[in-house]
């Protein structure tokens, strides 16, 4: 079933989302929150770490990518859910880590 | 007046995720009212601050961003954004709020507040200040 990881923090300020990465297994869920969703923005430094993520699903709160006007502005392959879409990757894993 | 000092306010933190945007936003308003040459910087994450386009309606918070476009009827016309931290982070001048004042020595003309510099003038802006305020 795999886990599910928050990431919380901007890529750019700490390396939150560097370790998450780095321990995350294929299968696994990364689901990218508050300042943590700055690491989707297409074109930024942080946008390849998230590509070079092998088997990995990676999410972003979609609350959290539109009050940073960042809608419509990530890299590809990033999935967008809603606070519903939050409850049911919580529902789909065995366990959350939130790495903060 | 000889007793005016140069405040130089520092942005360093995204908008959202802590409250030291929006704090930042009032300090500079208050200092403002007591007619010190203010400048603002905005570097590292800082520099999200300025994109534009916020909607904070499903987040359920209040949306400021309005705010720092008003900053220009305060009398705040340098605004400095380091280059460097855009371009780390995928950015660019188009990505940022327009931000305006009216310069009253070219009758009244408006003109862009914002200022992107090098991380080098950014580090003489630093020295050349009075006082520095980190946010």
């Amino acid at each position: 079933m795999g886990m599910l990881h928050t990431v919380n923090k901007s890529p750019y300020s700490c390396n939150t989302l560097q370790s998450c990465l780095s321990h995350a297994s294929e299968g696994d869920v990364v689901l990218l929150i508050e300042d943590g969703v700055y690491a989707a923005l297409k074109g930024g430094a942080a946008a390849e770490m998230l590509s070079s993520a092998q088997g990995v699903r990676i999410c972003a709160l979609s609350a959290d990518v539109k009050a940073r006007g960042l809608d419509g502005r990530l890299i590809d392959g990033v999935e967008v859910v809603d606070y519903g879409g939050f409850v049911d990757l919580v529902e789909q894993t065995d366990k959350t880590q939130a790495w903060l | 007046m000889s007793d005016v000092k140069k405040f130089l306010y520092v942005n360093r933190k995204p908008p959202h995720g802590t409250i030291y945007a929006l704090e930042s936003l009032e300090v500079v308003l208050i200092g403002a009212a007591f007619e010190q040459d203010v400048a603002l910087a905005f570097l590292d994450d800082g520099v999200f601050q300025l994109v534009k386009g916020w909607n904070t309606e499903e987040l359920g918070s209040k949306n400021f961003q309005p705010a720092y476009t008003a900053l220009g009827d305060y009398d705040i016309q340098k605004v400095y954004v380091e280059k460097e931290s855009l371009e780390e982070r995928g950015l660019s001048e188009d990505d940022l709020l327009e931000m305006t004042y009216e310069d009253e020595d070219d009758d009244w003309a408006e003109k862009s507040s914002i200022r992107i510099v090098s991380r080098e003038e950014m580090a003489q802006i630093m020295r050349d200040s009075d006082v520095i305020l980190s946010f």
